[in-house]
Order: C-alpha cells, then structure tokens, then sequence
C-alpha cells in the first residue's frame, strides 16, 4: 500500500514539475521567439559564466576549509608515508594552480568575448610557438612528477631483506580477516587452500607436517612491532580482497592462487596517536556527531551508539560480496616489549589443533 | 545497399516506404541515429540516472527504511530497507549502463551515424544493412541487460568491471548466477553490435568522401569518430575474449582465470588460472573505453566551440595530432588500474610513465579549446554552454588523473571516492555534456525543428552546478580513505565526518537528476511543436547543413556537393558573412589556410 502511495506521489512530483516547465515553455511565446541565441543572451550567460567561476572557486574554499582536515594528507604512520604525503601534497598544489588558472581563463574568455551583433571574431588559427609552449610546460612539470613519483614507488615497493623484516601473512576471506604469523624461525610453514581442514581448526590451510609452520601464530587482531620493518604476504581463499591500511599508506590486493606482498615499517604506536593533537580532535569531532546521532537514535527507543576511540585498521577494498563493507581487523602498533609480551600469550599453530 | 553511394544518381530511391522499412528496420543512417538516440541515450540514460539516485540515497541514508526503495525495488527492500546485494547490483549495472550503453552505444552510435555521412558527403553508410543489423543487436543487448533484473537472483553484482572470481561463482554471490550470465551474454552481443558499428564508420570515412574532401580537410568531428571507431575494433575484441573466457571458467570447468579456491566448507577443483590475466585484459579494453566515450564528446565540442564562437578551431594539426597521439598511447597505459593487483612493481613504473605521458596531449587540447574562445564572438547557444562546460569539467577531471596515475599515490587512493570523483568528472560528465551538446546542436538536423533554448540554459545551469556540486566534495571523502562500494560506512566509526557531506551530495544529485526533466521535456515538446529550423540555423560551415530540412534517401536532392576548403572558415578576412561553407570554391588569389 505504502509502496504503491509512494509511486503515486513521485508521479505526481514528477507530473508537477513537467507542467510547472510547460507554463513556463508557453509563457514564454510573446517574447522574441528566437531559437537561436541574441545578444541578450549572450550577455546574460556571459555573466552567468563569471558567476559559475566565483561558484568554482567558492566550492573549492568550502571545501578545503570543512573538508581539508579529513584527507590523510600527514600524521603517517609508517616510515614511506611521508613521502607519498609530501609528493601528494606537491601534486595537490600543481593541481590546485593549474585549476584555477585554466578555469579562470575559460570562463574569463567566455564572458569577454560574449557575442555582439556587427562584431567580427578575430580569425586566429595556428600559432606553433603558443603550441610549443603548452606542450613543453606540461612536459617539464609532469617529468618532475614521474622522477618524484618512480623514486617514492621503488622505495615502497622493494624490500630489503637484509632488514630482516617481521614476516606477516594477511589471509582474506568472506568477510573477515585474520593474520599468520613466522613465528620464532621467522619462516611462514607452507599452506595452500587444499590442506584446509575446519574440523582440526586448520582454518587457513597450514601444512601440518611443515617443520617451519609448527611455530606460525593465528590470531584475528593485527599486532605489529613500532620500528620494525614488516613483510606482509597477502592470500585470499576465496574472491579477490585487498588489505588497505590507509593510516600507514598502504594497499594491496589479496588474490587467490597466488602471495602478494607490501612491506612498510610502523612509525607511530596506537597509545602515541591516541595522544596526537590532530586525531584528538579529530576523534572529538567524531564523538560529538556520535551523540547527536545517539540522541536521535534513543528518542526512537533504539540503542546508542558507543564513543570512539581512536584505532588503526585495516579495511577491504575491492568489492568481495555482500558484506564488503564490514570486513576489516583491528590494527594495534605497540612498543616492542608489549609486542613481545603480547605474542607470548598467543597459541602456536602446533597447539591451536584440535 | 552500396547503390546509395552511387554519387552520380541523381533520382534518389523513390521506391515506397512502409512503416516497418521506415521506422523500424530502417537502413538509413538518420533514422538509425535516431533510435540509437532515444533507447541508448535517452531511454537508458533514464534507467541509469535513476540507479545512481538510488545508490546515493542509500549512502545519504544508510539502513533506513525509505519508501522510494520499498516502491521500485519491491523484494529487494524488505520493508523498505535496502538489501546489500542490490545496492552491489544497482552500482554494476548503472555503471555498466553508463559507460557502455549511453555513452559508447549511444553516444557514437547517435552522433557518428548521423554526421559521417553528413559531413564528408556520402549518401549513407557503406553498409546500410550492416548498420541496422548493428543497431538492433545493441537493442537486444539492452533487453537482456534489463531483464537480468527480473531473474530471481538479481543482477550482476561484481561491479562493472566483473573481475573473476568474484563474477565467476555463484556461490560468492547471488548476483553471480544467472545474473551474470545475462550480463555477459548482454555484453558479448553489446560488442558485436559496436565492432559492426565501427566498421561501417571506418571504411564509409575512408571511401565515400565527396570530391574534395581530403583527410585535413575533414571536420574534427569526423576525426574523432574515426579515431574512436579504431579504438574500439583494436580493444573491444580483447574484452569479448575475455568474456568468453569467463563464460568458459563459469560453465565448462575450465581454470583461464581461477585457482586454488575454498568457498563455502569447499574445495573448488580449479587450478593454475590467474584473475589478474583477467584484469590485464579487461582493462586493455577498459582503458581505451574511457577514450571511446571522451573522443566523440571532444569532436562535438570542437566543432560546436567553433561554430559559436564564428572563429577557427585553434590549432587543427595540433588537434588531429593531438587525437591520434590519445589514441596511440590508450592502449599502453591499462596498467595504471592495477598498479596495486599483485603484477611486478617494475610494470607499475612503465605504467606510470606512459600514463603521465598521455596528459600532454590531453593538455594540449585543453589548450586549444581554451585559446578558440579568445577574441571570438560567443552565440552562448545551449549546446555552446554544454562545450564549454565539458572543457571545464575535463580539466577538472583530467588534472586529478595526475594523481592516479602516480603508481605512489595511486596505492593510497585506489577505489575511494577520490576515484569516483575523478572518472566521473573527467569521463562520465564530460561525455554527457558532449551529448548534451550534440543533441542541441544537431536536433534540427535530426528532428527539422528547433528546442528551445530558455529550457536549455535552464537545464545546463543547474545541472553545471549540481555536476559540481556532487562530484567536488567526493575527492575529499576519498582521500580521507572512504572506499567506493561500501553499502554503507555506518560500520566504520572512523568515517563518521563524511556524513552531512554524503548528505549534500545526494541533494545536490537529486536536484541535478530532476533537472534532467526539463531536458526530457524539451526534446519531447520539441519534436512535435519545436519551432520550425531553417536549413543552416548555427551559420555552420560544414556540409550537413546544405541538405534539405526535409529528410530524404540519399541525403542530397541533386550531385553531392563538392569541397574546396577547411570545415572551419568563419570571420575570414576578404569575406562578407562570417562564415564560409566548405563548398564556396576559393576565390581567386585566396589562400586555403595553410593550417
Ligand atoms: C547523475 C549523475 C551520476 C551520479 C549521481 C552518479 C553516482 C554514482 C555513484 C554514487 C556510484 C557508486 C560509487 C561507488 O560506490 O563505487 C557510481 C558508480 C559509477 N558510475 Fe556514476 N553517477 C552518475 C553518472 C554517471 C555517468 C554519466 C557515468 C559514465 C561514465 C557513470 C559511471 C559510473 C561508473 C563506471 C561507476 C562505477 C561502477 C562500479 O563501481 O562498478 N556515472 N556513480
Ligand atoms: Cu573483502
Ligand atoms: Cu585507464
């Protein structure tokens, strides 16, 4: 019944709004009905063109002033995030002058030069030099950009294994995550889907006759070392996922049949972020949303919501099924020591078994 | 039908027509431009636009109950909620809808079947019947891509880029039962349709070109349509390929693009297959498809900016040059969506690089674009507003591409919003005002009549603004690092300060959506009460608008009319009118431009 009121009533908007243009189309016959644009017109869409510049740039400040602080533009939390924070941060700018000069231009031109009857456009067709002008900036600017960029890339992406990283293993599945670690020999045991056997809690499919897979851990929250460099070896047993830890700029896709990697080194503790100026307020500002939401919620006599706390994540994001939007893990950077503690509480894959 | 080409008949085809020969299985290229305009822009852009209102009301107004989502999507909305899956549903098919159906199908097929003939002066197509077994096969892919909603499972639901595994198992999915088989079904129909499409374009553009018609002396139109009908018979095949190899892996057993897979208390039997072959060759198609939705929507512009601006397209070497460099390089830059899919880091450099390299001739036309309007003498006509506006929102578009093509930055902003914002401005938009503009431009050479323009400016500002409105505040969101896809970030304290923005945004999209009435209105009013259109009513230099109102066969009453300078003549020194048609011989001592 609802459903079919609802129908009607967008019929009816839409009916509405058809015949509000209608009396609009046949209140216009008296006037010069020309189909073809007249120097009024032109004069009116040439001050509507300055206006929509102003509106260019009007959005862009509203944006920057309400909207500026939520990019992850710094307070990185692993050692190459400053780099891509600094190159983003570079090309942003580049962006930002090149934008409001060339839209500046366009809509500039397209008020002065607005239509007059009698006058006569300027027959203006080829000029090399300006042509050589605007290939060659784009050339040299981008260039810049590459070098910058390709740097930044190889850095992130070739491990050094000298470092001797803390190998990871981030295993996808619909919808959850968990992570395996190396262990004491620090040497993932081998695995592949085949050998899952969910009755002895083998969940992700760990060789049990491999020497170097008895010491592995398997653990649902993601606990990594401040300062060292960590190796993550990416699997996925079902569709494709991709592990986005976006506080400590990185990404990358989790595919079945084959280990993707991506190395980075945690910079910041969750307890020294929790502390940061920024992310306090940010989270402030997040809890002040979260009451008045809650407000609103409890005068419906549903449940509120619980305060936030500050933590990182890790987040799917490459679109895996029906509940995509909820598969993520808990990501906790600690100081060494509660690193190590922390470890020594967990089960071995050896004892995990059943 | 090659007797249509026949330049020296002179009778034109006097034979009968029936309603069915006219209207339905037409092989005329103006009638065929037409269907292609009402049920690949018009009637899907509807279904396409209503998707994405509903998407937006989802993420505006997460989980709750709303009776505009009980009413259109029934047992997808129990009680008003909607469900998961059909939201991944709404976003694959409004996608797929919008890339491939409005603004290939539609768009190419409206404007090349139109203006090629018209402008390089051919009586028709080189394949009447191949061009309406063209059309038709689309209209089936259409059917079928609209039914899927109906099958019991829903649609697919992979999103529109269908990446296996997730598209290839029923059970990861529901959308991936007969949904997707439908989809796939739809699109391998979908491209046999645009391969027949292209053909026809490539060899009328090369062999019916009127007498004095040369390659530099044709409109950049044509250029763009020819370029674009060579991009899609390089790439379209690869996508068919790899649908048909999914097609296999789905219902024959076969491991092209699957391995090692536990789903569901399960051990699937493939092996050895890989999905990230399955991305290198969508995206081979996938990249070159954002070019064979902007090029088209480039030509109109080129050719509308010029004509209202009674000035030369600025630079037309540079533009040709320009368009062929695009071409060449879309084929060699795929690799920029798969910078962080698990292919070796050295790739993702190349990838990066020869990415970076395509901006240039992309600025260059910006450039140009801008520098015709210079000292012009404006007609601010609609289908003026819609060109200038798309070479706003290209720029705008174009210039945040620097960031994503930057393998470094790409990881951190890959599938957020950041990349909504992007495509959406720079080829979702840009190609729609270059339909827009198509459509004002050429409708009285189409429908005989005129739209009108108080309505058009109407309807180009508040969509300007609402275009704006919606796309700008999502590169925000996204490199906050909201990723795209998300049925809804309520999950997600973190991302609790997007929503008033995700709020506007809606707003600005369902106002931006309404305002899409008042141009379905116009075109609608327009074709029976529209005022009456002379024969060349923009001044326009180019061929079209020599033949009659009037439609007929054959498109010329008498000899086609031959060329004998550039399509862009206006305010020439030495002339009276401020504009000189392609046919006016030179006058004696005259120079053809050397452009
Ligand atoms: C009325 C204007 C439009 C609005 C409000 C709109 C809105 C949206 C939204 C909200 C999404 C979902 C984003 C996500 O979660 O990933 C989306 C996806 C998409 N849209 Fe649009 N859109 C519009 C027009 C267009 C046009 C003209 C195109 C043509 C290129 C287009 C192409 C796409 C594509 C390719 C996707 C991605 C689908 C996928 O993720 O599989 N949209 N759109
Ligand atoms: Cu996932
Ligand atoms: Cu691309």
């Amino acid at each position: 019944m609802t459903a079919l009121l609802t129908i009607l009533l967008v019929t009816f908007v839409a009916v509405a709004i058809w015949q509000l243009i209608k009396i609009f189309d046949l209140a216009q016959v008296g006037e010069s009905n020309s189909a073809v644009a007249t120097d009024k017109d032109n004069k009116i869409n040439g001050y509507l063109m300055l206006a929509f510049l102003a509106f260019i740039y009007i959005i862009t400040i509203v944006c920057i002033w309400y909207l500026g602080d939520l990019p992850l533009l710094s307070n990185s939390a692993s050692e190459h995030g400053p780099d891509i924070d600094n190159l983003m941060i570079i090309s942003l700018v580049i962006i930002f002058i090149v934008q409001t000069f060339t839209q500046f231009l366009l809509h500039y031109f397209a008020y002065k030069y607005k239509g007059e009857k009698g006058k006569k456009a300027l027959f203006y067709a080829d000029n090399n030099t300006l042509e050589a002008i605007w290939t060659g900036i784009p050339v040299v600017v981008l260039a810049g950009l590459i070098i910058y960029g390709l740097f930044t890339w190889n850095d992130i992406m070739n491990v050094d294994k000298e470092e001797d990283p803390l190998v990871v293993e981030l295993y996808a599945q619909q919808f959850n995550w968990k992570a395996r670690y190396a262990g004491s020999d620090n040497v993932l045991g081998k695995a592949n889907v085949r050998l899952i056997d969910l009755d002895k809690a083998n969940i992700l499919g760990v060789d049990e006759d491999d020497p170097n897979a008895q010491d592995d851990v398997v653990v649902t929250e993601l606990h990594l070392p401040k300062g060292r460099p960590v190796l993550f070896k990416m699997r996925s047993q079902d569709v494709l996922h991709s592990a986005y830890m976006p506080h400590f700029r990185a990404q990358m896709n989790c595919v079945p049949g084959m280990v993707t990697q991506f190395a980075f080194t945690p910079t910041v503790t969750t307890a020294e972020m929790r502390q940061n100026p920024d992310m306090q307020d940010k989270v402030k500002n997040i809890n002040n949303i979260r009451v008045e939401k809650s407000k609103a919620l409890m005068a419906e006599d549903e449940e509120g919501l619980d305060p936030y706390e500050f933590d990182y994540l890790l987040l799917c994001n490459k679109i895996c099924g029906k509940s995509h939007y909820n598969m993520q893990m808990k990501i906790v950077v600690e100081t060494e020591e509660e690193f190590n503690a922390w470890m020594s509480e967990q089960k071995t894959f050896a004892n995990s078994l059943n | 039908m090659s007797a249509t080409v026949d330049t020296h008949d002179h009778d034109v085809h006097h034979h009968k027509e029936t309603f069915v020969t006219k209207y339905i299985f037409s092989q005329d290229h103006k009638m065929i431009a037409k269907q292609y305009l009402i049920t690949g822009v018009i009637v899907m852009g509807i279904i396409g636009i209503l998707m994405s209102l509903l998407i937006r009301m989802q993420i505006a107004w997460p989980e709750e109950q709303n009776a505009v989502f009980k009413a259109l999507l029934g047992k997808w909305a129990p009680e008003g909620v909607m469900d998961a899956d059909i939201y991944l549903a709404l976003v694959t098919i409004h996608g797929t809808i919008m890339v491939f159906f409005v603004l290939t199908a539609g768009l190419s097929g409206t404007f090349s079947n139109l203006l090629i003939p018209l402008q390089i002066g051919a009586r028709d197509m080189a394949s009447g019947f191949l061009n309406m077994v063209s059309y038709w096969l689309f209209f089936v892919s259409c059917v079928i891509m609209v039914l899927s909603f109906f099958v019991e499972t829903g649609p697919a639901a992979a999103g529109w880029t269908i990446y296996p595994p997730l598209s290839a198992l029923p059970m990861a999915q529901p959308g991936s039962g007969a949904g997707m088989t439908m989809w796939l079904v739809s699109m391998a129909i979908f491209i046999a349709s645009s391969l027949l499409g292209s053909l026809n374009y490539i060899v009328t553009v090369l062999n019916l070109r009127t007498k004095g018609m040369s390659m530099t002396r044709m409109p950049l139109t044509i250029w763009a349509f020819f370029v674009t009908a060579i991009i899609g018979v390089i790439s379209f095949p690869v996508l068919l390929s790899a649908a048909l190899l999914l097609i296999m892996d789905r219902s024959f057993g076969t491991s092209f693009f699957l391995s090692d897979i536990f789903i569901q208390g399960e051990v699937l039997h493939y092996q050895g297959g890989s999905p990230v072959l399955f991305e290198h060759l969508f995206w081979f198609l996938g990249h070159p498809e954002v070019y064979i939705v902007l090029l088209p929507a480039l030509g109109i512009t080129s050719e509308v900016i010029a004509t209202n601006s009674r000035k030369p397209i600025f630079g037309y070497r540079a533009m040709i040059m320009s368009i062929i460099a695009i071409a060449f390089l879309s084929t060699i830059v795929w690799g920029h969506h798969m910078f962080i899919s698990g292919m070796n880091p050295f790739l993702g450099s190349v990838f990066t690089f020869t990415t970076l390299l395509i901006a240039i001739p992309s600025a260059v036309k910006a450039f140009n674009y801008i520098t015709t309007l210079w000292k012009g003498n404006l007609q601010m006509n609609p289908a003026m507003l819609f060109s200038i506006g798309l070479v706003s929102t290209f720029i705008t578009g174009g210039l945040t591409g620097i960031i994503l093509g930057d393998s470094a930055l790409d990881i951190n902003v890959h599938d957020t919003y950041f990349v909504v914002a992007h495509f959406h401005l720079v080829m979702g938009i840009s190609a729609l005002y270059g339909v827009f503009a198509g459509v004002y431009h050429w409708f009285p050479k189409m429908f005989g009549r005129m739209m009108n323009k108080n309505l058009g400016y109407i309807h180009f500002w508040i969509t300007a603004v609402g275009a704006y409105g919606v796309f700008f505040p999502m590169h925000f969101i996204g490199m906050a690092g909201l990723p795209r896809r998300y049925y809804t970030n309520s999950n997600f304290p973190l991302f609790d300060d997007t929503t008033d923005t995700q709020v506007v945004i809606t707003v600005f999209a369902l106002i931006a959506g309404s305002v899409q009435l008042v141009f379905l209105y116009n075109f609608i009013s327009s074709i029976f009460y529209g005022k009456k259109a002379e024969k060349n009513p923009w001044r326009s230099t180019t061929l079209e608008w020599t033949t009659p109102v009037e439609h007929m066969h054959g498109n010329w009453p008498g000899e086609i009319p031959h060329v004998y300078r550039w399509p862009y003549d206006y305010s020439k020194p030495g002339h009276d009118e401020d504009f000189v048609p392609q046919t006016v011989p030179l006058k004696e001592g005259e120079e053809e431009l050397q452009h």
